[in-house]
């Protein structure tokens, strides 16, 4: 068995940001919650491989996006999400 | 004739007369402007476009005669965003100094773009035109002031009181009034604070000249109880005592007040209680 991959720190804050929004979608009423899982993976999705790694600003640019955007979806108010 | 009455009818909705009145009225607005010798002068902009993240930042040059334009650097910007580049960014609401919207970094002074003149002494010389510096980009002149305002919201602003008259008005005498003069003006438009070194360095902890101000605006106001409460919350090492005294806010505020003398008016609280 090889040796878990090192992860870098920037990697590591962008796998608990997401780690962070799976947790929020499980305090969402279930039958809301593949649709909040969709839309989680979808908007993670749309940046994978558009930059290199080393891009450190521009990641970091869309982790505070997404940050902002979790704290905004993580309201309690917001109980359903559209399919988009 | 059936044709004459047609033209005349129309030319007499109001629609057809708005249109000849502003047609003459340019022309003789242009008219004017050409009586007037070309003065060029060069706009530098920072353009940052969010959708392009792994682009870089870049400067963007324009070039604007300003004898067809208005004589604030609002006015030149508003310019190019109608007449050359509409994708420049930027924000800006009253256009004469009293919502704030307008703040960013020009000649290298954080200030309001609607109530700074385009300095017409020196025309080679470019105009630079940046963000408030140290905050994070939203796009092109907009920067990020989220952080700015929980941390406003934190000192809470707002009258604080145990007991409240019923159907009356809080009194102030005219000499308790007094002490909100220099106060009450501040728009927030965070120029002090994005000028203080001590910021830049510690956002997270220290409160920032302007939230500072505001602050003390309500300390000082003789209608407020909850001042030993307002204390409290600035007793550590970083809320206010992060201020250095360097006064770049009180240099930089372009309405002219003194949130350096307003943090050491807590300081001074602080020292008594």
């Amino acid at each position: 068995m090889s040796a878990p991959r090192k992860l870098s720190g920037l990697q590591k804050d962008v796998l608990r940001l997401y780690r962070d929004c799976l947790r929020a979608v499980r305090t969402k009423p279930e039958e809301a919650q593949p649709r909040f899982y969709a839309f989680t993976r979808r908007e993670f999705e749309k940046n994978i491989g558009s930059m290199k790694r080393t891009d450190v600003k521009a990641i970091e640019y869309l982790m505070r996006i997404g940050r902002r955007r979790l704290e905004q979806y993580r309201n309690p108010n917001v109980r359903d999400i559209g399919q988009g | 004739m059936a044709l004459n009455l047609t033209l005349r009818s129309a030319w007499n909705s109001p629609s057809m007369k708005g249109l000849a009145l502003r047609g003459i009225t340019t022309t003789a607005a242009s008219r004017m402007a050409a009586q007037k010798p070309d003065n060029l002068k060069k706009f530098k902009i920072y353009r940052w476009n969010p959708d392009t993240p792994a682009e870089q930042p870049r400067m963007q040059e324009y070039e604007l005669n300003l004898s067809q334009c208005g004589p604030m650097v609002l006015d030149a910007l508003i310019k190019i965003k109608n007449e050359v580049d509409p994708t420049l960014t930027f924000r800006r609401s009253c256009r004469e100094g009293i919502c704030g919207s307008c703040a960013m970094n020009i000649d290298g002074r954080n200030t309001l773009a609607c109530i700074t003149h385009i300095p017409k002494d020196e025309p080679s010389k470019d105009m630079m035109i940046y963000p408030l510096p140290h905050m994070f980009v939203v796009k092109d002149l907009v920067p990020d002031m989220t952080y700015f305002y929980k941390q406003y919201a934190s000192i809470q602003p707002w009258l604080q009181r145990t007991e409240v008259p019923e159907n009356k008005e809080i009194l102030q005498s005219p000499e308790e009034r007094k002490k909100l003069d220099g106060l009450y003006e501040c728009i927030l438009c965070a120029c002090c604070s994005t000028s203080c070194p001590s910021y830049w360095w510690n956002q997270d902890v220290y409160l920032g000249p302007s939230v500072l101000l505001q602050a003390y605006r309500w300390m000082a106001d003789s209608r407020d109880q909850s001042l030993p409460e307002r204390l409290s919350k600035m007793e550590n090492t970083f809320s206010v005592y992060r201020c250095h005294t360097i006064m770049n806010c009180t240099r930089t505020c372009p309405k002219h007040l003194n949130p350096g003398k307003a943090i050491a008016e807590i300081k001074k609280l602080l020292a008594k209680n």
